[in-house]
């Protein structure tokens, strides 16, 4: 009842209400304080830097003082090589992500529904582990794995007849040695969301396949997958929003940093953290880092409006 | 008959293949530890092995008999972990519960205002210049803590688990005369516990893991997390004989077992992890899928 009045008080006098709202909330208010803080300072305040891909940083003058250079950062950054290698390198390689690790994941989600509860969870235990993992452990696994003399692989290929590989400085390898690795750290989490996608669909479907004598494979493809490409269609999408982003431990960790695997390892974060820390030149750092910014936002909004066509449901905003 | 026999087979098949890829997601950690637990002769003579040709803990003896630079690193990833979560958790949920407050007008600018982060940033350098030269918080445990302290994805997820909190409970609360801050100690904490138990286990990992802040803020060696010594560590293998010389006691430096201790930091660095895991998998996998279907 109370309520109700106060909603009419509220929409006969808008700027007021607003006020008003915010004095009686203020309890509730108070307690979101702290979040926001840290929201804003963590996140808001370093929009401001962004200036910083205009300027030539000079730490005396500050951020604020020092000099406009217009756009030379951005003409310095897309001029070198660099530019196009970074961007190549991070779409490909998050296009092979996403591709290998959700078609792995989907046949994984499928074979697990065929299986009891019990054996579900013993192989849903395994397959997570090493998502728990973090990229610097990851690195020493695949540094066991590659190692040039006491590696495994080296090891295998000797006792095949066949010559050492010096992993570390043959660049054509890492597409495949970076995609397993991320197959293997994420396989397990991406199967977990198919595999909870494929619980939800209506038992009784299955049941009434069986009886009309439908086999297990034509019950997957005609009940199991069209029922979760729903599911598939936004994880995808997700995906792809985030195509301009990349992991950094993996990109930075597992090719140690070997100069002789840019040109198929070095992706737009391993090259901005370089250019920040090692080579100092924080100006195209920045413009770097904007320009993955703005392209990654447009992504995401794209990406939101076709899911908002698609099913609005499951749209992000 | 015959179709159920087909059937069993196929089981079968089933079983096989995920044996299969369960032994490709296992094996090369295996080796990790076979290599922990090896001599640096056999290293040397055969490479490494699934199976140590001879089982010795001597890597392991040798890290604690000069623990310096082990416990160190213990404790810098334990208490910025601990504390770390406390305040990640304490803020994160206070602010997903005001999100989450349907009768709260703001509610959805604020919302945006939080979530909007997750769509753009100012990217690395911004963050990076704030921290170090603006807060002047780098080469401390503030550098280790206090950036990951709202994290949009662990607010995200706590709203989700808040909004199915029944409105009336407050409203009633209200008419009892109890504050806000009241509520939401009283009544919200209390029935939210398995949604902040899995929260707290998503902060405790992210921090638990975590090497890019030391990376980025951290020069102190008294302040290096387990993850950047073991990083380090792979980096430069020197820095594992000068971080255990600064112990007391003073180590003979040939008879080091470079390639085992590395190898036993990374199971060190990694164990508490993977003990804790399967007990807690159930919260860590009903947090994802909620994350993920909700989010």
């Amino acid at each position: 009842m109370e309520h109700t009045s106060h909603r009419a008080v509220r929409r006969s006098n808008k700027s007021g209400g607003f006020w008003r709202e915010l004095s009686r909330k203020k309890g509730l208010i108070s307690l979101a304080v702290p979040g926001l803080l840290f929201v804003t300072v963590f996140y808001y305040l370093p929009m401001f830097g962004l200036v910083l891909a205009f300027k030539d940083l000079n730490f005396t003058k500050g951020i604020w003082g020092s000099d406009w250079v217009g756009f030379n950062n951005f003409k310095f950054f897309f001029t070198s090589d660099a530019a196009l290698q970074v961007t190549r390198n991070t779409i490909v390689l998050n296009l092979i992500f996403i591709a290998l690790t959700n078609i792995v994941s989907i046949a994984l989600a499928l074979l697990l529904y065929e299986l009891s509860r019990r054996a579900v969870k013993v192989y849903q235990t395994t397959l997570f582990f090493p998502y728990f993992l973090s990229w610097v452990t990851v690195s020493y696994v695949t540094y066991a794995l590659l190692n040039p003399e006491l590696g495994v692989i080296n090891h295998i290929l000797n006792r095949l007849g066949w010559e050492s590989i010096n992993w570390y400085f043959e660049s054509k390898y890492w597409p495949s040695i970076l995609s397993l690795a991320f197959l293997w750290k994420n396989v397990g989490y991406s199967t977990l969301i198919f595999y909870t996608g494929l619980l939800g669909i209506d038992k009784s479907y299955y049941e009434a396949a069986a009886i009309d004598g439908a086999s297990k494979f034509q019950q997957i493809r005609n009940i199991s997958l069209p029922l979760v490409t729903p599911l598939i269609i936004l994880i995808v999408l997700l995906q792809v929003g985030r195509i301009f982003y990349s992991d950094f431990g993996l990109f930075y960790f597992l090719p140690a940093d070997s100069g002789a695997l840019y040109s198929t390892t070095d992706v737009i974060d391993t090259y901005v953290f370089r250019a920040l820390r090692v080579s100092g030149d924080i100006g195209m750092a920045t413009a770097a880092g904007l320009y993955q910014s703005i392209v990654g936002f447009v992504l995401v909004v794209t990406v939101n409006f076709i899911v908002r066509k698609v099913n609005k449901e499951n749209a992000i905003f | 008959m015959i179709s159920q026999r087909k059937n069993q087979l196929s089981h079968w098949l089933i079983h096989a293949w995920f044996i299969v890829f369960s032994l490709f997601c296992i094996i090369p950690f295996l080796y990790i530890i076979s290599i922990s637990f090896s001599t640096e002769s056999d290293l040397a003579k055969y490479g490494y092995q699934l199976i140590p040709k001879t089982f010795t803990t001597f890597a392991y003896e040798y890290m604690i008999g000069s623990p310096k630079a082990l416990i160190n690193g213990y404790l810098v990833s334990i208490t910025v972990t601990v504390l770390g979560t406390i305040l990640s958790l304490a803020v994160t949920s206070m602010l997903a519960y005001v999100l989450s407050r349907k009768d709260f007008r703001g509610s959805n600018s604020l919302s945006f205002y939080v979530f909007f982060t997750m769509l753009f940033s100012g990217g690395l350098v911004p963050w990076y210049i704030l921290i170090k030269k603006y807060l002047h918080i780098d080469d401390s445990l503030f550098a280790l803590i206090l950036p990951y302290v709202i994290m949009p994805w662990h607010v995200l997820l706590m709203k989700g688990f808040l909004s199915d909190v029944p409105l009336a409970l407050i409203e009633s609360a209200k008419i009892d005369g109890a504050g806000e801050w009241r509520i939401f100690y009283k009544i919200i904490l209390p029935i939210a516990k398995p949604a902040l138990a899995t929260l707290a286990l998503f902060i405790a990992f992210v921090y638990w893991n975590d090497w890019y802040l030391a990376l980025l803020y951290i020069d102190n060696q008294d302040l290096t997390p387990l993850q950047y010594m073991l990083y380090r560590i792979m980096n430069n293998i020197q820095y594992l004989s000068t971080s255990l010389q600064t112990g007391n006691i003073s180590i003979d430096i040939s008879k080091m077992p470079n390639e085992t201790a590395r190898m036993a930091i990374a199971v060190l660095a990694a164990g508490p992890i993977l003990l804790v895991f399967p007990f807690f998998q159930k919260h860590f996998i009903k947090g994802l899928t909620v994350g993920a279907i909700k989010g």
